[in-house]
C-alpha cells in the first residue's frame, strides 16, 4: 500500500510527518504547478469548483509515481465538497487508474465510520507509535502556523522585498526535514532568529487586511494567485481567519465539543446569517464581522468560482460592509490565469484602504484641533 | 514654453493605448489614442513618435506615469515614475475634471468598472468578476457585423422610435437574440437601441450590483463616445450623465496627474524616463522560456532592448526578476 493525499497549503508537511512516523509508505504529490492544474482542468467537469480540479491533478501525478491509495476528506451539508471524493474516484477510474480511495467523513456524519476507516489504515500498528506520530504531526502543524504569523508580520514591513518569502521557503524545508520531536522546538528557535535579522522599514504602519472565504482557496497559494505574498509586498499585513489546526479541531477531532472559536464566529454572524449554508459561508460572514470589530482595515473574501456557500456570503457581505463600515471585496477564482486583472483589483483595494485611513487620520486631527 | 515641466501619462489597455501630455497646471497639451492591436510595445513606440512630432523638440518630461493592464510592461519600456492601477488613475482623472463627482462609470474595451467616490475619496469600486464582459469589444464586433462604423453606432440608437428588448445577460445571448430580432424583421436602429439598453441593464445588475449611484455621474472610457449607451444610462438612472471632454484618455490623464503629484512632492527627484530617442529607436524583443530551477516550471518572460536584457518576470521565486533592473520591477 502506497498512500497519497491532495495538497492544501502546508498540509503535506504534517501528513508526511504522520505517515513517516507510522512507517506507512506514502508519496507526497509533486508541488502544484501549471501542469497539475492543466491535468486537473482537462479531466474534471468544467463547472466543478477549482479545488476539485487541483485535487484531480494531484492524484494523477501521484498515481503516476506509484501511489495506489488516496486519502481524502469527506463533507456534509449543502456544499459540493461532500461528493468530491466520489467524483474524483469516478474520474480516476474512467482514466484507467486502479486505486483505493479512503474517505474520512467528518464526525458530524458518522463518527463510527471515521474511526473504522482510520482503524483500517492503522491496522497492526503499535498504539505508542500512533500516539507519537500524531504528536509530531500536531507539533509541526502548530510550528507552521507560528511561522506563518511571523511571515505576515515581516513581509509587510521588510526593507528589501522578497527576503521574508525566501526565508519562509527555507523554514518550510527545515520543518519538513526535522525528524525528532525534540528538535522541532530548536528548529523554530533557529528560524525565529533568522526572521529577527530581517531589516524593517522605519515608520511603516502597515494596513491590516483580513482574508475570509472558502478554506481551500484560503490555504492553497496556487489557487489564490499567491494573494498573501502579493498583499505583503504591497506593504499590507495579512490576517487569516482559517488555519489548519483550527480546521482540524472543528471538523475532524473536537467538533462535538463545539470549541470556543467557532461559537464566537457564529454569534458574530447571527444578525446577518443565522443558518448553516454549507462550507464556510457562515464563517465568512462571521469572521468579517469579527475583523471589523477588531479594527482591521479591510477584508478580502476569496472563493472558487460557482461556490454556493460563498455566493450566499457574498450577497450578505455588502450589508456587513455598510453597517460595520469596513471595505470588503470578493474575488472569485478558477483556473484562468488572468493575473493582470486580479492584481489591478488588489492594488486598487489597497489604495482605497490607504485613502480611507488618511481620511480617518485627518478627521481625528480636526476633532483634536481647537478651532 | 521652454522652462515648463511636462508630465506624460500612458494607459496601455486591452483595446487602446493612450498617451496624454500635461503641463504643470494639468492642461492637456496633447493626447493620443491608438489601437493596441495586441502589440503594446509597438503601440507605445508609435504613440511616443506621434507625440514627439507635434510638440517642440526641447521640452523636458519631468515625470511619467503608467496605468492599464499593461502598466508594468509600459514601465519597463519607458521608465516610469509612477505605476498605478486603472481604478485609482481613473478616479484621479475624474476628480480633476468634475471635483464633486460621486460616481464614475468607466467602460473601456475589456473591463467595465464602477467607482464610488464620496468627499473626494474612493470608497468603493467594482469590476466584472469572472466573466470578461468586454462591452467595448462586443460593441465593436456588433458594429462591424451590422456594417455600421463604430462612431456612428450610437447615433443609430437615437433614431429608434420602437422598443425592442434584447437579452443582456451575456454577450453570447445578446448576440443570438439580436440575430433573432433581425430575422424577425425589426429595424436596425431599434435593435441597436435595445442593445444599448441591455448593456446598461447588464452593467447595473452585474457590475454596479446594488451600489448607491449618486450624481454627479461621470461616464468615461471608449464606450462613452456611444451616444446610445449614454442615453440609455440617463434613461435608466433618471439622472444626467456627464461625459468629459477627454473621456477616451482619462486613464492616461490620471497617470500623468499622479506622476505630476509625485514629482512635485519631492523636489530633488529625477525622472526615470528613458527619453524619446531611446524608446522610439529601440529594438525590443520579447521571448519566454520555462525555468527548470524547481518544480514550479514558471514561464519566464524576457524583454530585450537592442540585445540587452531589460527585464524578466513571471517567476514565482523571484530568481530571474531580481537579477536585473536594480529591483525596479519588484516595485510594480
Amino acid at each position: 500500500m502506497k498512500i497519497t493525499f491532495p495538497h492544501m497549503g502546508n498540509l503535506y508537511i504534517i501528513l508526511a510527518a504522520f505517515f513517516e512516523n507510522l512507517g506507512i509508505d506514502f508519496i507526497v504529490p509533486p508541488p502544484i504547478t501549471k501542469k497539475t492544474i492543466e491535468l486537473g482542468a482537462m479531466y474534471s467537469p468544467e463547472f466543478a469548483c477549482f479545488p476539485l480540479k487541483i485535487n484531480v491533478g494531484n492524484f494523477i501525478e501521484a498515481l503516476e509515481m506509484g501511489a495506489d491509495t488516496i486519502i481524502m476528506a469527506g463533507g456534509i451539508g449543502p456544499c459540493r465538497f461532500g461528493y468530491y471524493a466520489q467524483v474524483e474516484k469516478e474520474i480516476l477510474t474512467d482514466l484507467g487508474y486502479k486505486c483505493n480511495m479512503v474517505v474520512l467523513e467528518p464526525p458530524k456524519g458518522n463518527l463510527k465510520e471515521v474511526l473504522f476507516q482510520i482503524y483500517k489504515l492503522l491496522q497492526g500498528k503499535d498504539l505508542n507509535n500512533i500516539i507519537k506520530a500524531a504528536k509530531i504531526a500536531w507539533l509541526k502543524a502548530k510550528a507552521l502556523e507560528e511561522i506563518e504569523k511571523e511571515v505576515f508580520f515581516y513581509r509587510a514591513r521588510e526593507k528589501v522585498k522578497g527576503m521574508t518569502t525566501k526565508l519562509y521557503r527555507k523554514a518550510l524545508r527545515i520543518i519538513h526535514e526535522t525528524k525528532e520531536i525534540d528538535s522541532i522546538k530548536s528548529s523554530i528557535e533557529r528560524i525565529n532568529k533568522e526572521f529577527k535579522r530581517i531589516e524593517l522599514k522605519k515608520d511603516h504602519d502597515p494596513l491590516r487586511i483580513g482574508l475570509v472565504g472558502e478554506i481551500y482557496t484560503l490555504l492553497e497559494p496556487s489557487s489564490n494567485m499567491n494573494i498573501e505574498e502579493t498583499l505583503g509586498e504591497l506593504g499590507a499585513e495579512v490576517e487569516k481567519s482559517i488555519r489548519l489546526t483550527e480546521w482540524t479541531n472543528t471538523n475532524l477531532i473536537l467538533d462535538m465539543l463545539r470549541i470556543k472559536g467557532e461559537l464566537k464566529c457564529r454569534t458574530a454572524a447571527k444578525p446577518y446569517l443565522n443558518y448553516f449554508v454549507g462550507g464556510h459561508g457562515l464563517e465568512s460572514v462571521g469572521e468579517t464581522v469579527l475583523y471589523a470589530n477588531s479594527g482591521v482595515d479591510g477584508v478580502i473574501h476569496l472563493a472558487p468560482f460557482t461556490c454556493m456557500p460563498e455566493i450566499v456570503a457574498q450577497s450578505i457581505l455588502p450589508r456587513v460592509s455598510k453597517e460595520k463600515n469596513i471595505p470588503v471585496i470578493t474575488m472569485m477564482l478558477d483556473e484562468h490565469s488572468a493575473e493582470a486583472g486580479f492584481r489591478t483589483r488588489i492594488e486598487a483595494f489597497v489604495d482605497l484602504l490607504e485613502k480611507k485611513r488618511e481620511e480617518k487620520l485627518y478627521d481625528e486631527q480636526k476633532l483634536l484641533s481647537w478651532d | 514654453m521652454m522652462n515648463r515641466n511636462f508630465f506624460l501619462g500612458i494607459d496601455v489597455g486591452s483595446v487602446s493605448t493612450n498617451l496624454v501630455l500635461i503641463d504643470s497646471h494639468t492642461n492637456i497639451i496633447k493626447k493620443i489614442y491608438l489601437r493596441t492591436m495586441g502589440k503594446p510595445i509597438d503601440a507605445i513606440q508609435n504613440g511616443l513618435r506621434d507625440l514627439r512630432k507635434d510638440i517642440e523638440q526641447d521640452i523636458t518630461i519631468a515625470g511619467v506615469g503608467t496605468t492599464g493592464s499593461g502598466r508594468s510592461l509600459a514601465d519597463t519600456i519607458v521608465g516610469a515614475d509612477v505605476v498605478k492601477n486603472e481604478i485609482t488613475a481613473h478616479s484621479i482623472a475624474s476628480l480633476s475634471v468634475v471635483p464633486d463627482v460621486q460616481t464614475v462609470i468607466e467602460i473601456g474595451g475589456q473591463d467595465p468598472k464602477i467607482i464610488i467616490i464620496r468627499n473626494g475619496i474612493v470608497t468603493d469600486f467594482a469590476m466584472n468578476t469572472v466573466c470578461a464582459a468586454g462591452t467595448g469589444s462586443f460593441l465593436d464586433r456588433q458594429s462591424s457585423r451590422l456594417n455600421i462604423s463604430i462612431e456612428e453606432f450610437g447615433n443609430h440608437a437615437l433614431k429608434s422610435k420602437n422598443h425592442v428588448r434584447i437579452a443582456g445577460r451575456c454577450a453570447v445571448f445578446a448576440e443570438s437574440d439580436m440575430i433573432h430580432k433581425q430575422q424577425m424583421g425589426h429595424r436596425v436602429e431599434d435593435i441597436i437601441w435595445g442593445l444599448c439598453k441591455a448593456l446598461v441593464r447588464n452593467y447595473i445588475n452585474n457590475v454596479a450590483k446594488g451600489k448607491e449611484i449618486k450624481g454627479p455621474i461621470v461616464f468615461q472610457g471608449g464606450v462613452a463616445a456611444n451616444k446610445g449607451i449614454k442615453a440609455a444610462f440617463e434613461e435608466y438612472l433618471k439622472c444626467k450623465v456627464i461625459v468629459p471632454e477627454h473621456y477616451d484618455v482619462m486613464g492616461a490623464l490620471g497617470a500623468a496627474i499622479l506622476a505630476k503629484e509625485k514629482i512635485e512632492r519631492s523636489r530633488r527627484y529625477r525622472s526615470n524616463f528613458y527619453g524619446f530617442d531611446n524608446i522610439c529607436t529601440g529594438c525590443y524583443n520579447t521571448s519566454s522560456f520555462e525555468c527548470t530551477g524547481c518544480s514550479n516550471l514558471c514561464e519566464v518572460i524576457k524583454i530585450e532592448l537592442n540585445g540587452e536584457i531589460l527585464a524578466r518576470w513571471g517567476d514565482r521565486c523571484g530568481k530571474w526578476k531580481l537579477l536585473n533592473h536594480s529591483g525596479k520591477i519588484s516595485n510594480m
